[in-house]
């Protein structure tokens, strides 16, 4: 992917930047989630490493999505669900009441399983975060928002229409978009929840491609059940059953020697 | 047996244009026979003096319609006054913050509230807010029995919250929940996002439910009827009588038609209020349709 072709003013390269390496690590112990009598994530243990795609495998229903959704406290937007266990980013436990919860959402970017833009314009929606930060300078909100189109290789399809509702773009198109706004409020971790589920083959690839990319800068955790799509992004590989993880490793492990029964026939069905 | 499931087929496509089609002439019908009906007012009297006019004498044979219409227009907006930041946070909170068994209460609420007959709603007027205006207005140094504009747009704005309210659900219980947790993810408080999402995603949809209540308001009887103190002139302020265009049909139509013209401007007044409410709805279809471009 093209870095962008246009200067930048020092004092906005600090704030475009994103932050890399040291902090981001997230470690999860002890992780339970009950709701009512349902017990959907059952003690869950794993640590996410840095600048790595990691990928949550498993069958739909096993409970990847809420394990996404407590690692940014969207679980709390569900009176049911009663968290316990700590998860930890650079030391804090981010299940604290006193966490700052908009600052830690910030800090972890999420790719849902649909598009979602805002209902404002393109430009607009990459522009929203930084908005909610609190910058308001139009120059560095347009750099920003050229800046991140282009790490998502939209700038050119969408330049020439910046205003128009981002609505008004394709499917794929949109969930780019989303990547970008994402991006651009300069998270240390980007949570993508099947994002390639609702696209074509030509949008998934160019979204497989650019999470290849962003990788050296992003520590990114892309939950699926799509199997191969697994075996082409994945450098650590968690594989989940029923609230449970039954396997975590590196995809030669996982893929190749398999020790559990489930995992084992998870494969052959994928396949 | 497929010759049969044709002719069926063809039967029921009939039967819906049909009904369809009722439907769609009624309103024409009813407009056509009103103007009928006040033609003979109409060739007598123009249309302008008509609706500007304040003079209000039928036996001298003056009909000015101007009072009605303010009487109308005053109590109508002053009803939305009070009704539109009740439903929308009202609409909000329990569609986006309140719990389950809240709402699961407050359904059944809105419902008897949408349900109780209107004539209920003049009585509990009477007896409590015509009372509670007569007091605010001697707090503020001004005669007023009560029954005036404000009783009138306060006993309108009660009776059409559950109306207004239930649209307003609706309408935000259309905002899926990841386009919230799209704008949660980017740092944005519970209420950014509401504020974000929610309301400026369905501007269209709010002044949709907005509209239908003004208009719903604007042709309401007997309720105001009861309340508003129905004396023919402007209202110059909210502790004043009024008299209400649907009041005054409602009042007199079958009483005193042996006074020449008086048939023809009652049909006339009925006429006014159906231009009034088209227009109240064509002009809500434009904001509608102005907001949806953006």
């Amino acid at each position: 992917m093209k870095s962008p072709d246009i200067e930048m003013p020092e004092s906005v390269v600090e704030i475009l930047t994103p932050s890399v390496a040291g902090k981001p690590a997230l470690k999860i112990s002890n992780l339970n989630v009950h709701a009512g009598d349902h017990h959907i994530l059952k003690n869950i243990n794993l640590e996410i490493p840095e600048n790595r795609i990691t990928v949550l495998l498993g069958p739909s229903g096993c409970g990847k999505t809420t394990l996404l959704k407590c690692m940014n406290r969207l679980t709390d937007l569900y009176r049911e669900l009663e968290v316990t266990g700590t998860i930890t980013i650079g030391g804090d436990d981010i299940l604290n009441s006193t966490t700052d919860i908009p600052a830690l959402r910030q800090r972890m970017g999420l790719l849902s399983q649909r598009p979602y833009p805002l209902p404002v314009s393109i430009f607009k929606n990459v522009a929203y975060g930084l908005k909610l930060k609190g910058v308001r300078d139009k120059r560095l909100l347009a750099f920003s928002v050229e800046k991140h189109l282009r790490e998502v290789g939209l700038w050119e399809e969408v330049k020439g229409r910046l205003n128009a509702p981002a609505t008004s773009l394709s499917i794929g198109q949109q969930q780019r978009l989303c990547l970008a706004r994402g991006l651009a409020v300069k998270p240390a971790i980007i949570l993508a929840d099947e994002p390639t589920s609702a696209l074509d083959p030509t949008s998934s690839k160019i979204i497989e491609n650019l999470f290849r990319e962003i990788r050296k800068h992003y520590t990114i955790v892309l939950v699926t059940h799509v199997l191969r799509q697994a075996i082409r992004l994945a450098d650590h590989v968690i594989f989940m059953h029923d609230g449970e993880i039954i396997e975590q490793g590196s995809p030669g492990e996982l893929f190749e020697n398999a020790r559990s029964d489930k995992l084992r026939a998870y494969l052959i069905d994928g396949n | 047996m497929q010759f049969k499931r044709q002719i069926a087929d063809r039967l029921n496509g009939s039967w819906m244009i049909i009904s369809l089609s009722t439907i769609l002439v009624l309103p024409l019908v009813i407009g056509v026979g009103l103007y009928i009906k006040a033609a003979p007012l109409l060739e007598d009297v123009s249309l302008f003096s008509l609706i500007f006019s304040s003079e209000w004498a039928p036996s001298a044979g003056e009909f000015g319609f101007r009072p009605f219409i303010a009487g109308s227009v005053h109590v109508t907006l002053l009803s939305f006054l009070f009704t539109a930041p009740v439903c929308l946070l009202a609409a909000i909170y329990l569609t986006q913050f309140s719990t389950r068994t809240l709402v699961k209460i407050m359904h059944p609420v809105i419902d008897v509230l949408a349900g109780l007959p209107s004539v209920i709603y003049g009585v509990w007027g009477i007896l409590i807010i015509v009372p509670l205006v007569a007091g605010i207005a001697a707090f503020f140094g001004t005669a007023s029995s009560g029954y005036s504009v404000l009783s009138g747009g306060i006993v309108l704005a009660v009776m059409c919250i559950p109306y207004t309210l239930n649209m307003l659900i609706e309408v935000f219980n259309t905002v899926p929940s990841g386009l919230k947790e799209a704008s949660l993810s980017l740092g944005a408080t519970r209420w950014e996002a509401v504020k974000h999402v929610v309301i400026r995603g369905n501007y269209p949809g709010i002044i949709s439910a907005f509209g239908l209540g003004i208009a719903k308001a604007f042709g309401e009887t007997i309720a105001v009827m009861m309340v508003v103190g129905n004396v023919v002139k402007v209202p110059g302020s909210p502790f004043d009588a009024a008299y209400p265009l649907p009041a005054l049909i409602a009042n007199n139509y079958g009483e005193m038609l042996s006074i020449p013209m008086y048939d023809s401007a009652l049909m006339f007044a009925a006429l006014l209020l159906l231009m009034i409410i088209l227009f109240i709805n064509l002009f809500f279809r434009y904001l509608i349709h102005k907001t949806k471009r953006q």
